[in-house]
């Protein structure tokens, strides 16, 4: 660990790193393990030896997982759409889900992280302490109350049941309060002489300047909201409503032993989310540090 | 901004302040704030499932009931399990993880973050679905190395046993912890005050006590807000349970946290399950004070 190359510094090093590639094996196994398992026949699914490489692939868990369950594209009033397999409807739901929970977190929580970072306004503090006192307590103590409000509200069994709770969590407004203060008073000053109005000032001044951290909060927002899954479990119930973890969670309720099946399934699930973690991961790990709350 | 305002600029911040927070204020109060007050009001009532229904105030009734209830204090024990064990591992680990890593080149150090961040990124349901083949009894990828490795003789039903199953649950999750902590020190590690480390290394201390003496308090923080975020993350472990175990065999894995949902869903008894709802809130609200109280001593 220091900088001076010496004897057992060295031997340190070298072993350390050993143990991190085998860590990082151990922890890429479960997927990999999901990947080929849903690329498995039955025979070596079932099997008391397992095959480390698939000796025989077969699309076949896919093939069924496709028609098992079919679903209408959509269902507006009495206008259905044509018949796709369950689980693309499922995914389609997912998307949908991830995408408006992060649209509408990101709108929220950028105008509201600006205003307490930067608007000297009173009760300012009282509603800051709250948020920061919210974000410290578990998520799923509120989730019973929350079924009888979307049940209220007419909203049980509805996508927007998961949406609407995910916009709330006050955690991206925080992330964005953390970004805003970073904005130069002068520039916002400068913006106010020039006579900008105040939605001119947030569109030409503060968005360009908090761009980073929208795109941190944005993928944040994404992925939490994809693998929610109990928010998703108490508010989903019709199986045409599911999202993806759900309806894989639904099909291993019903039948645990076929494991092909099942990892065709996760994998469904995993890679697509998978692919956009890798693809934004330098805004996530910003967002991941920008978000800590420090003592 | 000026320190003295006029009493118009004073009113244009007040109003354009509350404007920008207005959004995210109604989804905030709506589906938060609202939803805790309910919370602590129906655990002292006997509402359920039904809207319909009416409730009927029952006052500390349910708190009393909890801890005449066997199973809530099995819950109760095996969440306290699982954090005191949970925490300090993930803690540990992850610090060691980022020591190793956060001087790297930026391409493997991505890599490593990446790797260690990918469980959580995977999600809980797929996550758990593929552990739970690798724990069958029969097809499962653990016993086979450990029969053949001549470890044990007979294949182990790890999930059914209640010598494993909680100790099963606590592996998983564990993999699932480490990726947002390893981000968190790294970063921290290396932000360290580069001239102090350079100046205790001139006056001839050795790595490890410059670890200790210098860059552990300069983490502190981050330490701290690791143990909070990694306590609640604990707490809240219930994918896993609900598509493993269910809470058995036996209630070996019963947690407050799966039983708040038995008891809305199951027994539909809401007014029960918000009772420890707001049992398991004060409880972290108390945990996450003592460690920060501890951290700030030191």
């Amino acid at each position: 660990m220091s900088s001076k190359n010496n004897g057992s510094s060295l031997a340190y090093r070298i072993i350390s790193l050993v143990i991190l590639v085998v860590l990082a094996f151990l922890f890429l196994f479960p997927l990999y393990w999901i990947v080929t398992g849903s690329l498995k026949t039955p025979q070596a699914i079932n099997s008391a030896s397992p095959d480390w490489w698939p000796k025989e692939f077969t699309l076949r868990n896919y093939e069924t997982l496709f028609s098992k369950r079919t679903a209408p594209l959509f269902q507006i009033g009495s206008l259905t759409g044509p018949v796709i397999p369950g689980a693309i409807r499922w995914l389609i739901n997912t998307v949908f889900m991830a995408v408006m929970a992060m649209l509408l977190t990101c709108l929220t929580a950028a105008l509201a992280g600006y205003s307490l970072a930067k608007k000297r306004f009173t009760g300012r503090f009282l509603i800051f302490s709250l948020i920061v006192a919210a974000m410290a307590l578990p998520k799923q103590v509120i989730l019973i109350p929350l079924i009888r409000e979307m049940s209220a509200l007419g909203m049980y069994d509805n996508i927007w049941a998961v949406i609407l709770p995910t916009v709330g969590w006050p955690f991206g407004v925080f992330l964005m309060k953390q970004f805003a203060e970073g904005i130069p008073g002068e520039m916002l000053e400068a913006a106010r002489i020039d006579g900008a109005s105040e939605l001119k000032t947030f569109t030409t001044v503060v968005y360009p300047m908090i761009k980073p951290g929208v795109g941190a909060l944005a993928i944040f927002t994404f992925i939490n909201s994809w693998n929610d899954y109990f928010l998703q479990l108490i508010m989903l119930t019709s199986s045409t409503k599911l999202t993806i973890s759900l309806g894989i969670a639904t099909m291993q309720a019903e039948n645990s032993t076929d494991y092909g099946l099942i990892m065709a399934g996760a994998a469904l699930a995993a890679v697509p989310i998978i692919i956009v973690f890798l693809l934004f991961q330098k805004y996530f790990t910003k967002g991941i540090t920008m978000g800590a709350v420090k003592g | 901004m000026p320190a003295t305002m006029s009493p118009l600029l004073r009113r244009r911040e007040n109003i354009s302040g509350y404007l920008f927070l207005l959004p995210s204020l109604v989804f905030f109060l709506g589906f938060v704030v609202v939803p805790m007050g309910m919370c602590i009001w129906m655990s002292f009532t006997n509402a359920n499932m039904d809207i319909n229904t009416p409730t009927d105030f029952v006052g500390l009734a349910n708190y009393v009931e909890l801890w005449k209830d066997p199973v809530f204090l099995k819950g109760l024990r095996n969440t306290i399990i699982i954090v005191v064990v949970s925490v300090p591992v993930v803690c540990a680990f992850s610090l060691w993880v980022a020591s190793a890593i956060y001087r790297m080149k930026e391409g493997p150090l991505s890599f490593f973050r990446i790797v260690f961040y990918l469980p959580v990124v995977t999600g809980s349901v797929a996550v758990t679905v593929v552990w739970k083949w690798m724990y069958n009894r029969y097809y499962g990828i653990f016993n086979y190395l450990l029969k053949n490795g001549g470890i044990i003789d007979k294949n182990i039903n790890w999930l059914g046993d209640q010598k494993y199953a909680l100790a099963c649950i606590i592996l998983i999750l564990l993999t699932t912890s480490v990726g947002q902590p390893i981000v968190l020190y790294v970063s921290a590690l290396s932000n360290v005050d580069h001239s102090l480390v350079e100046a205790a290394e001139v006056d001839g201390a050795t790595n490890t006590q410059v670890f200790w003496r210098i860059k552990w308090a300069q983490i502190m923080p981050t330490t701290l807000y690791i143990l909070i975020i990694t306590t609640i993350n604990s707490f809240q472990c219930f994918a896993l349970i609900q598509l493993l175990t269910s809470g058995g065999p036996n209630y070996a894995t019963e947690t407050i946290m799966y039983y708040i949902y038995y008891s809305a869903f199951k027994l539909q008894r809401f007014g029960y399950g918000n009772a420890m709802g707001v049992i398991l809130a004060l409880f972290i609200a108390a945990l996450s004070a003592v460690q920060f109280r501890l951290a700030r001593e030191k």
